[in-house]
């Protein structure tokens, strides 16, 4: 095996090894590649964001449009702070509105973004304020529960 | 009565003690190598002709026994999981769950299992037999370190190609899923992989098999060397050394995944 | 015609101590190798004779006593030095230890590559004229695996005399060759020690051919100099065991019998 050969082999080695690598990152993970400039972060507050996780989708209209890049705890307000990173190339009004879904009946949780009628666009650090807590299946479950409970007292009634 | 079991008591604690005391050495020892080898290996800067050749005999040649199997165990996974995943009518996911099973656990693990039985015992065996013919001592008698000349130059190509290899592995398994799932089980084409897109992400599952690779990487070939190295100089001796190289791997391997896959995916 | 005056020994070794452990190899040895001869150290197996070349070589410390190369102490220099001084010695180990992942020609040339910035070229050249010297000039292409011992040993000689070294060191030269090839490599070992202008010790247990070729000889055993002189003085020696030693006796000072009890009792019942 002389030297050229041997290199030869190595080199195809190594290029088969690297694309390898780079397919498994793009093509088989949702690897994607928004720069510094190309992004905006706005911030959200929510009563409850269930199980809402960082680096969950943002969507509007189905379309991914950002990712959750933080979540924290304020203490004064006792509310749930998110923070979003959003695509520089899609601009929301300022009176949007946040809402966390879920992705299918048992899916994961993603935020979904409504856009509003205000002419002026959400800024870098802007609040969204109009938003719409996770619905928590025990609190739907109570309310459930609860409505059953008023039916039957009016229908006593009758 | 009580005398002889105290004596045997006390046989048995000096021959744990004496164990302990053995393997403690022995990880000095080790610990001393390690860093050894990285203060030597200022060669293979100098000269990468020297890694080049070991990355052909490390990676190259194994780039068989990493292809086919896992191609098959591609073809194993896609096949069982779609069986129980079916029962749930959730057949459609068998791709994600081959993608992820392999990228986070089966493709680090069984590919340093692998490359350790074969490279890594061949190097064991060639630097034993050096050993063994007087070559590593020649060597020191012509003021050459064998330990920057012969054994740095091997583990830096095995760092190197491990997780290579392991890419590959991944990349042949995901088609052997591909293969079972879409075209012998009725998977759709598209569904298939829009579903692994949308569950494997780049950071917590690539980066993280990267990671592990390359733990497994210094690992194995870090073995491999430190067996060949101190491998008593006899065909017994090499040959001992050769079974203790595989043997250990496995065990450090497997002892490290456990390790690494609990820091790693804790949070999720 | 032993050193008598340390300016002419090459090799002082004195009072030298080393064992293994609890097992004592040399005990309190002397040994002076004088410069530009070929000198033979001989015994029995185990007593000691590869030792001494590790202690000259700087791999082994001793326990007590001093090992003098070129007027260097060897066991207190540091890596730097001792890795210089090796550079002037050339070893021929006892199967050769050719590197076996390189042709001959590597092979010969390795020491070269590694210690000099000549010019490829003139490697080439060099490296032909050694093996040239061993007559293997037209098997330089050739892989060890492909070489006969004999070969292989005269391939390694060719290789330990690559930078022209000082001091050469051979361990069981002769061990396991064929006629022919003992005559050649005995035939070598004397014209290349006087072509080099160097200094050669030949450790050996094989009396024949090293006595043919040597200038002095030191037979040890049991770690320490049982006998030393010229060849003639050797052969003139009534010491019992160079006696045994040299004509090859089966029994004497070195017993034929491996201590047992007696074999008469034994026999007869306990």
């Amino acid at each position: 095996m002389n030297r050229q050969m041997l290199d030869l082999w190595v080199g195809i080695f190594v290029v088969i090894g690297v694309v390898a690598t780079v397919f498994l990152s793009l093509r088989v993970a949702n690897l994607t590649t928004l720069q510094r400039g190309d992004v905006y972060e706005v911030n959200a507050e929510f009563d409850n964001i269930g199980g809402l996780k960082s680096r969950a989708p943002v969507k509007s209209a189905g379309v991914t449009v950002g990712r959750v890049s933080d979540i924290r705890y304020d203490g004064e307000q006792h509310k749930a702070v998110v923070t979003v990173t959003l695509d520089s190339q899609y601009q929301f009004s300022a009176d949007s509105s946040m809402s966390i879904l879920t992705s299918g009946l048992l899916g994961e949780q993603y935020v979904g973004l409504q856009t509003g009628s205000d002419t002026e666009m959400l800024q870098d650090g802007d609040l969204v304020w109009l938003t719409s807590s996770a619905i928590v299946l025990e609190n739907l479950i109570g309310q459930v529960l609860f409505n059953k409970a008023g039916e039957k007292p009016a229908a006593a009634e009758k | 009565m009580i005398k002889r079991s105290f004596s045997t008591i006390a046989a048995i604690l000096r021959h744990l003690g004496a164990r302990v005391t053995r393997n403690l050495l022995n990880l000095g020892l080790a610990a001393r190598f390690f860093v050894a080898i990285i203060a030597s290996s200022a060669i293979c800067l100098r000269r990468p002709s020297l890694v080049i050749k070991e990355v052909y005999f490390i990676g190259v040649l194994s780039l068989v026994i990493i292809i086919v199997p896992g191609l098959f165990v591609g073809l194993v996974l896609g096949l069982q999981m779609y069986d129980t995943l079916e029962r749930f009518g959730s057949g459609d996911i068998v791709g994600m769950v081959v993608a992820l099973a392999l990228i986070r656990e089966l493709g680090p693990v069984l590919s340093a299992l692998l490359i350790s039985s074969r490279a890594g015992s061949a190097v064991t065996a060639e630097i034993g037999l050096m050993k063994t013919t007087e070559q590593l001592t020649a060597m020191e008698m012509m003021a050459i370190q064998p330990i920057s000349r012969v054994i740095a130059p091997r583990f830096w190509a095995g760092i190197l190609s491990v997780p290579l290899l392991t890419s590959i592995f991944n990349v042949v398994g995901i088609f052997g899923g591909y293969i079972v799932a879409v075209l012998l089980l009725g998977v759709d084409m598209g569904t298939f992989w829009s579903q692994i897109e949308a569950a494997v992400d780049f950071r917590l599952d690539v980066v993280n098999g990267i990671i592990k690779s390359l733990f497994f990487g210094v690992a194995i070939t870090f073995i491999a060397v430190f067996q060949g190295y101190h491998a008593a100089p006899t065909a017994e001796g090499v040959s001992l050394a050769t079974t203790q190289t595989v043997v250990k791997s496995a065990f450090v391997v497997l002892g490290m995944d456990f390790v690494l896959t609990a820091f790693m995916f804790r949070g999720i | 015609m032993a050193a008598n005056r340390e300016s002419d020994s090459l090799v002082n070794i004195s009072n030298v101590d080393f064992a293994y452990g609890d097992r004592a190899v040399l005990r309190n040895i002397n040994l002076r190798i004088p410069k530009g001869k070929v000198v033979a150290i001989m015994g029995g197996s185990g007593c000691g004779k590869t030792t001494l070349l590790r202690l000259i070589g700087g791999q082994l410390r001793p326990t007590a006593g001093d090992v003098v190369v070129d007027g260097q102490s060897v066991p207190r220099l540091g890596s730097g030095d001792l890795f210089r001084l090796r550079r002037k010695m050339g070893m021929l180990f006892q199967m050769g230890a050719l590197f076996t992942d390189m042709s001959v020609f590597d092979n010969v040339a390795f020491q070269m590559r590694e210690h000099t910035a000549l010019p490829e070229s003139l490697i080439r050249d060099l490296t032909l004229m050694k093996l040239h010297a061993v007559g293997l000039r037209g098997a330089a292409s050739l892989m060890p695996s492909e070489l006969s011992g004999g070969m292989a040993r005269r391939v390694a000689l060719a290789r330990a005399i690559a930078l022209d070294p000082m001091l050469i060191m051979y361990d069981e030269p002769f061990a396991g060759l064929d006629p022919i090839s003992l005559a050649i490599i005995g035939r070598l070992i004397r014209t290349l020690n006087d072509a080099l202008g160097a200094t050669s010790i030949v450790v050996t247990h094989d009396v024949q051919e090293s006595l043919k070729i040597v200038d002095y000889v030191y037979l040890v055993s049991e770690g320490m100099v049982i006998a030393a002189g010229t060849v003639a003085d050797i052969h003139a020696s009534t010491d019992p065991y160079v006696r045994q030693f040299v004509d090859a006796q089966a029994d004497g000072p070195v017993a034929f019998h491996y201590p047992a009890e007696d074999y008469r009792r034994m026999l007869s019942g306990q």
